[in-house]
């Protein structure tokens, strides 16, 4: 048993959060998301040569090679900044599932990856699939040496801006994952904003034709990728949320102190304590749940994986809304304006629990192992 | 960063399942895992039993007579005992008065006490609370008179759990009536059979006797048997609240709670042909409640990690208290439901062990309403659960 970082993880942290204090002001946010691209080239850069894209690619594959906790610091620290660039999205979902079964032509995209030149997008959301990644309407079928592929996809994060797409359709013997170029004749994409000014796309397509190498893996074995993708996102989104309530926690903590009513500092009246002991509570059940899901990414037994995933995604979920809400109650006026940091916290927080499945969406499949 | 625990760590849990599959008689067991109630005897019995492996303080120092086991290693035990179905060692004599002795007695008092507390010749009570000061534990009244060599105590405690059974209780008593409330307090060790002590039990909602109070009329307490010096007992009564820290999160009753529950739900009928734990609604419940549990393990083992580090308790155990808490109300408010329309039904003659007579209701299913009125209390001892917001507020928020 050992809860501490190792030096390296301490060294990205310490780097990263320096930079990102510097860098990264909700003012830069705040002009980011009003961009509506959803990632700023210059900052992308700098990710780049601090070396972060390159966490979830092995060395042989042109990356630095990394293990769920490298992740997990890294997350953390761009939950913390407010972070909207879509670093979850490449270099851990989609990187992961090309370093896990890409073959070695679609490998070779990864050393670009490492270094800020491409970026990927998972497209695993349908409109009518909620969040079942079983549940797909998007159709491949083989045409002589190619593949073509009809179907929609929605709420894809980055999907616009991506270079590649990873694209789950359905295939004679199952669900298969395919890598297509961002630029493809016959796949249309529109971007959308969400409200922390991130950028989703909904994408189209209509007889988009690839030829066979770009299936990723065999066919029809495409579902345990997404699924292992979809964890590897929800431990990141996990560990996001907590440098988040870590910061909105701090946030708050001041407000409290500094703001007097009735002459005294509100943070002296006990209504107020006990709501923020309970915050604290459920910061750290969610800080306990991200390790416990980052640890679990590598167990061998996938029910073992998928319950400590599952159950994670629910609780951070859970500690989010009444930290993320708490907060803004607690900021009184000011909590619901756009000028604090307070709210764009509360935004973002509440976004996650709708991305890769949300609380019921968790606790339905956590339940169901109950039974199975 | 690593979550598991060490081979040896492991090797440990194995010898420890081993153990109680082996020497935890099958009577007292039943009696556990049936919610039926357990007398002196039984606890005793399972205290001796544990004491020739060394197991019923193995945390204390190998001078006193333990093997200066870490946290992790007391978990497992715990667990692994509260999962098989043992009765718990309470922790007032080896948890709670133990370590004050040891760290404020002298040499006479730690050489007579500590051995009798590993034997079980010695149970021990807590005469913390009053009537008048219970969460302002320091407003206590009961009050020791300086007579010579001995003190005279006078007032009354109560909430003392289990002093029906106890042949000690350690006090804090009033010695000066000068300075601020906490300065004039002493720590005493009292014999239950001195005269002049009376206890009287109270009846929780559950119809059980658990608890008492413990009225002092005159009672001379020699001198020797204070520890720490006189008025100074406020130190020793915080020393040990900082004693008190992983057992409160009850993790491993709270694992065979659930346990327990999911048996029940899976053979609670509803009448549409499935079972409780197959219909959505109660499955969600059971679910986040387990979430919760699995929460709780992680901040358990982060609390002793960090434990391990600095070598001193801080005040992430009050987090423990209030989820761990919460939990264990959860759980014995979900399998009362569990029992759907017999959860009414309470038959106090039958948690007795040599009933023989029948039991109404589904087979799972005694005492499990009882459970629930009673574990209101685990928000209400130890430090109230708003108490222990205040202390999170205070201590680890700077409010």
């Amino acid at each position: 048993m050992d809860f501490t970082f190792t030096e390296e993880q301490t060294q990205i942290r310490d780097s990263l959060r320096r930079f990102l204090t510097e860098t990264y002001t909700l003012d830069r946010h705040r002009a980011i998301a009003r961009a509506g691209t959803g990632c700023d080239p210059e900052i992308w850069r700098q990710f780049a040569e601090l070396g972060i894209l390159g966490l979830g690619i092995p060395q042989s594959l042109g990356g630095i090679g990394g293990d769920a906790f490298d992740a997990l610091v890294v997350m953390e620290e761009l939950g913390r900044a407010l972070v909207i660039e879509p670093y979850l999205s490449t270099a851990l979902v989609g990187a992961g599932i090309l370093v896990r079964a890409g073959s070695p032509a679609q490998q070779q995209l990864l050393a670009a990856v490492a270094a800020g030149k491409i970026r990927l997008a998972f497209a695993h959301g349908e409109p009518d699939s909620r969040w079942r990644l079983e549940t797909l309407a998007t159709r491949a079928a083989r045409e002589g040496a190619s593949w073509v592929l009809n179907g929609r996809k929605a709420m894809v994060p980055d999907g616009a801006g991506a270079d590649y797409l990873v694209i789950p359709a359905r295939t004679e013997s199952g669900v298969s994952l395919f890598l297509v170029p961002g630029a493809s004749e016959r796949m249309t994409r529109t971007a959308l904003t969400t409200h922390d000014g991130s950028s989703v796309a909904e994408i189209t397509l209509d007889g988009l034709r690839v030829s066979a190498d770009a299936l990723i893996g065999v066919e029809g074995g495409g579902l345990p990728l997404a699924e292992a993708a979809s964890d590897v996102a929800v431990a990141g989104l996990c560990s996001e949320a907590v440098g988040a309530m870590d910061a909105l926690l701090a946030l708050t903590l001041a407000y409290v102190k500094t703001r007097r009513q009735f002459g005294v500092p509100i943070g002296s009246f006990q209504a107020l304590q006990h709501r923020m002991a309970d915050m604290l509570l459920h910061a750290e059940l969610a800080r306990s749940m991200s390790y416990l899901a980052s640890a679990k990414l590598a167990a061998r037994d996938l029910v073992e994986r998928r319950r400590a995933i599952s159950a994670a995604k629910f609780l951070v979920g859970r500690s989010a809304r009444l930290v993320g809400q708490e907060a803004v109650q607690m900021h009184g006026g000011m909590g619901v304006t756009e000028e604090l940091a307070t709210s764009h916290y509360f935004k973002r927080l509440t976004l996650i629990n709708a991305s890769f499945g949300d609380m019921d969406h968790h606790l339905e499949q956590f339940g169901a192992a109950l039974t199975a | 960063m690593d979550l598991n625990f060490s081979p040896d760590e492991e090797r440990l849990r194995g010898e420890v399942r081993a153990f109680v599959a082996a020497k935890l008689p099958a009577a007292i067991r039943d009696k556990v895992l049936g919610h039926k109630r357990l007398e002196r005897e039984d606890f005793l019995t399972w205290v001796r039993i544990l004491n020739s492996r060394g197991w019923v303080a193995p945390a204390w120092p190998k001078k006193f007579g333990g093997q200066e086991w870490d946290a992790a290693r007391q978990l497992i035990l715990e667990e692994e005992c509260a999962l098989a179905g043992a009765p718990p060692v309470l922790s007032f004599g080896p948890r709670m008065v133990a370590p004050v002795i040891m760290t404020f007695g002298n040499p006479a008092q730690q050489e007579y006490f500590l051995p009798r507390i590993l034997t079980g010749e010695h149970w021990w009570c807590q005469g913390y609370s009053e009537p008048g000061a219970g969460s302002d534990l320091a407003s206590l009244k009961t009050r020791a008179e300086r007579r010579g060599d001995s003190y005279v105590v006078n007032g009354q405690k109560t909430w003392t759990t289990l002093a029906q059974y106890a042949n000690w209780i350690f006090c804090l008593v009033r010695t000066s009536q000068e300075g601020r409330p906490q300065a004039g307090i002493s720590f005493l060790l009292i014999d239950m059979k001195s005269p002049g002590i009376t206890v009287r039990p109270i009846v929780m909602l559950d119809g059980e006797h658990e608890i008492n109070e413990v009225w002092f009329d005159n009672v001379e307490v020699p001198v020797a048997n204070r520890v720490g010096a006189e008025n100074e007992g406020w130190t020793c009564a915080k020393f040990l609240l900082g004693h008190e820290r992983v057992s409160n999160a009850a993790l491993g009753a709270s694992k065979r709670a659930l346990r327990e529950l999911k048996a029940i739900a899976a053979a609670a009928p509803t009448g549409g042909g499935r079972p409780l734990i197959e219909v959505p609604r109660f499955r969600d419940r059971i679910a986040e409640v387990e979430i919760d549990l699995m929460a709780l393990e992680v901040m358990v083992l982060r609390v002793i990690a960090m434990d391990r580090e600095r070598h001193t308790p801080g005040p992430e155990a009050s987090l423990l208290k209030l989820h761990g808490s919460r939990i264990q109300q959860a759980i014995s408010e979900l399998a009362m439901e569990a029992l759907g329309p017999y959860a009414p039904l309470h038959q106090p003659l039958a948690l007795s062990a040599d009933w023989a007579g029948s039991v109404s209701g589904p087979a799972p299913g005694l005492g499990i309403t009882g459970r629930y009125f009673n574990y209101r209390k685990v928000s209400i001892y130890a430090g109230s659960n708003e108490i222990q917001r205040s202390i999170i507020a205070r201590h680890m928020l700077g409010l």
